[in-house]
């Protein structure tokens, strides 16, 4: 490694978001021709570092400090996981949008070239025309362009790069050709953080370590001075075992079996797991909807969803607390086509009462609750409904631990009483509560994992891509 | 480039089709004086519909193209030809007001279509102020300007050949252009990389309503006088121009030739009706349903396309 004077160093840098810590006390410098690999759990922080890193978010302590001024004018580059092309213009056009020096009567012609250059670099016969309109191309080759964008020349030259996922869609020889170029880039002096769950592409790129866990950096080396287990181990917490008692098992009548591979039986709580954003929420939206797209609402309804944004699917504003526990049930509250309000009123004080709402009157707009509270109402909505199959997409979301502890109350004892739970969390430890475990990786499932057998340290070796290590 | 150019095939091929129409029911139409008797009042609407175009382009939606371009007439058939410095002034402000409300939508997250709703009163309000009965008269320069006979082709084509050319130029080839577009396509990447959208928005509110005034001033050159609802009808039609000419809604995609074509079928769409000599209290419901039938053979051929 070089001892050049560093592209960025942050110092003592620390972010908060209201009461929640995203960051804190993160002291790190890179280095030209040093490759970070960066690596941890979903909410470790690693995306907040990435936006300091490149001028996104200022820090709500320390200081970030640049080797050319700017993030911008040091040549800090990042490739974000969500993708960040404006689909209406070409790939030409795109170059656009960051290099400021694309001005004048020539602009296009200098932004076909560099691009072309650029990815005629990274990624030899990519078959991607300069004039294509981003919004054509499959999602590989986006990708790839936006790869390309951050190593193209122009504006100021790229010094640092950052990748999060940058191989999260490219297939194997693609993402080889990226590593190459990591590689070329690092040997001319430029820096890399490199993130990935993937965690062989660390190992064949990163001159260096850095793993994050809780908003801190809690351990930083050279890359040869990790294995693989001893990395995953730095990632996840330390396993607690003996802590829950064994449930009575279920009683093996099969509820839920999908196609691709997820099944259930009656009274079973069945997780699934992995990093976020792998194709657990589509699996539950698909198995969810499959069931209930039907013309006439039938009662009971064959299942209910509890959702975890609860912003977004989940809460009606504008209702009130009693209106919004009753909504998914009002099927069964139906007399000649209206509500019954007397019997209604009866399901909501009943719901109250056993689910602990903390309210005088349901009357009340539902937003006047607290967050936790919010979602109590609306794991009252899905179990008032009497569906024997219950579809919860990451529902602690933002829920305080009391609260969270009364929910698991509840839904152990909603299982004993026979009802099937199919529970998607980010939360390797309330995965632990669960009877069967399905790790995604990718849309797909990795790993099955049951009784004893669920660990955090096992979920987590199964969500990272160990090269097809047996569980 | 190509799959913009398939964009414009079907406005281009609807338009065709409404002048063969026209055409073959009326062949006295297809001369010097018949060209420009058709095509005479679709200046201002294509300069309104460009206008509108810039403002869908960045994500929203103008409600209120159609009064502020009766307030241009209304200033520019008083203010303009009494005290043309006076008028100049007015005007200016017009547009510096249209860019502020853009950066007052995008900075305080408002819903472009509530603010121009109310705006569309305030400028409806101002024009009656100013002409309370129709009459004003145009400015003879401009009178000039929209009425000049030059050879071979009439001044209808030309003005929007040329509106057609500019907008290209603007939109779809300058650099500026190209970065407004991408506030539509992706605000956020737009954000992150350092550019003020606010002030992003503002050049478009700012550069509709230049071509707003634009629109005002040719309407006033081609009736003499004006009139406080003068335009009201551009809204739809502006809107309904930009979508007929192969835009949409949302995203950025927009085309300034297509505004321009689309806005050329309305208005020949309205000669048309006339031509087979449909009652006028039918004539926009008919508008109505040549509108639907065309965007209805662009969904299916968009739909074919996907497949």
């Amino acid at each position: 490694m070089e001892s050049a004077a560093p592209v960025v160093s942050l110092q003592a840098v620390g972010r908060a978001f209201g009461a929640v810590r995203a960051l804190s006390d993160v002291t790190l410098s890179i280095a030209p021709g040093e490759v970070l690999g960066l690596v941890g759990h979903n909410g470790a922080g690693k995306s907040t570092l990435v936006n300091i890193v490149t001028g996104v978010l200022p820090p709500s302590e320390g200081q970030a400090i640049y080797a050319g001024g700017t993030p911008r004018e040091a040549g800090v580059r990042v490739v974000a996981q969500e993708l960040a092309l404006a689909p209406n213009l070409t790939v030409a056009e795109n170059l656009r949008i960051p290099q400021r020096d694309l001005r004048g009567l020539m602009w296009r012609g200098k932004a076909r070239t560099r691009i072309r250059s650029a990815l005629d670099e990274v990624f030899p016969d990519h078959g991607i025309g300069a004039d294509t309109v981003v919004g054509d191309l499959p999602l590989a080759k986006r990708q790839m362009v936006e790869i390309a964008m951050a190593f193209a020349e122009g504006g100021p030259a790229p010094r640092l790069v950052i990748l999060d996922e940058p191989t999260s869609s490219l297939d194997a020889s693609r993402a080889d050709q990226l590593l190459r170029h990591v590689h070329r880039f690092r040997e001319c002096g430029g820096a890399v953080i490199f993130i990935s769950h993937i965690l062989h592409e660390v190992f064949a790129v990163a001159t260096r370590v850095v793993v994050m866990r809780d908003g801190r950096v809690v351990d930083d080396r050279p890359a040869g001075g990790y294995t693989r287990t001893s990395l995953v181990e730095a990632m996840g917490h330390v396993a607690r075992e003996g802590a829950r008692e064994r449930r009575i098992a279920a009683s093996g009548v099969e509820v839920v079996s999908t196609p691709e591979g997820l099944r259930a039986g009656q009274g079973e709580i069945v997780g699934l797991a992995g990093l976020a954003g792998h194709g657990q929420a589509e699996a539950l939206a698909r198995l969810y909807l499959e069931r209930t797209s039907d013309w006439r609402g039938r009662s009971p309804v064959p299942a209910a969803f509890v959702a975890g944004d609860r912003a977004r699917d989940g809460v009606m504003p504008i209702w009130s607390i009693a209106r919004n526990l009753s909504l998914a049930g009002l099927a069964m509250l139906r007399r000649a086509g209206f509500v019954d309000r007397a019997r209604e009123a009866r399901l909501v004080a009943d719901w109250r009462e056993r689910i602990g709402i903390r309210t005088d009157d349901t009357g009340r707009p539902i937003l006047s609750l607290s967050g936790g509270n919010q979602q109590k109402v609306l794991f009252a909505r899905a179990l008032a409904t009497g569906a024997p199959l219950i579809v919860m997409d990451d529902p602690m979301r933002g829920v305080d631990v009391g609260t969270k502890g009364d929910v698991y109350e509840m839904i152990r004892s909603e299982a004993a009483a026979g009802r099937t739970i199919l529970w998607y969390s980010t939360e390797a430890e309330e995965m632990t509560l669960c009877d069967r475990v399905y790790v995604f990786r990718n849309g797909r499932i990795a790993a099955e994992l049951r009784g004893e057998k669920i660990t955090e340290e096992r979920m987590l070796a199964a969500s990272f891509d160990m090269g097809e290590a047996a569980a | 480039m190509r799959r913009m150019d398939l964009r414009l095939l079907l406005p281009t091929l609807s338009l065709l089709l409404l002048l063969g129409a026209v055409f073959w029911m009326q062949p006295r139409a297809m001369s010097y004086t018949g060209l420009n008797l058709l095509f005479n009042l679709s200046v201002p609407i294509a300069l309104a519909t460009i206008a509108q175009m810039l403002v869908i382009m960045v994500d929203d939606i103008d409600l209120s193209i159609g009064t502020f371009v009766g307030f241009c007439a209304c200033v520019t058939a008083t203010f303009l030809h009494d005290t043309p410095l006076l008028g100049v002034l007015i005007l200016g402000a017009a547009v510096a007001a249209y860019a502020a409300l853009g950066a007052l939508i995008e900075l305080r997250g408002l819903p472009a279509i509530v603010v121009t709703l109310g705006m569309s009163f305030v400028w409806s309000g101002l024009a009656v102020l100013m002409l309370p009965a129709p009459g004003g008269s145009s400015p003879a320069w401009i009178t000039a300007l929209m009425k000049a006979r030059p050879p071979l082709v009439p001044m209808a084509i030309i003005a929007c050949v040329v509106l057609a050319v500019v907008g290209h130029l603007l939109v779809t080839r300058s650099s500026l252009g190209t970065l407004l577009r991408a506030v539509g396509g992706n605000a956020r990447s737009v954000s992150r990389v350092g550019w003020s959208v606010v002030r992003l928005k503002a050049t478009a509110y700012g550069l509709a309503g230049v071509f707003g005034v634009l629109s005002g001033m040719a309407l006033v050159g081609l009736t003499t006088s004006a009139d406080a609802n003068i335009a009201l009808r551009y809204t739809l039609l502006s809107i309904a121009g930009v979508i007929l000419g192969g835009g949409e809604f949302t995203g950025g995609r927009v085309s300034p030739v297509g505004a321009v074509i689309g806005a050329l079928t309305l208005t020949l769409a309205g000669s048309f009706l006339t031509f087979i000599r449909l009652s006028p209290d039918w004539q926009i419901g008919a508008q109505g349903v040549i509108l639907i039938v065309v965007l209805a053979a662009r969904l299916l051929v968009r739909r074919r396309a996907v497949r």
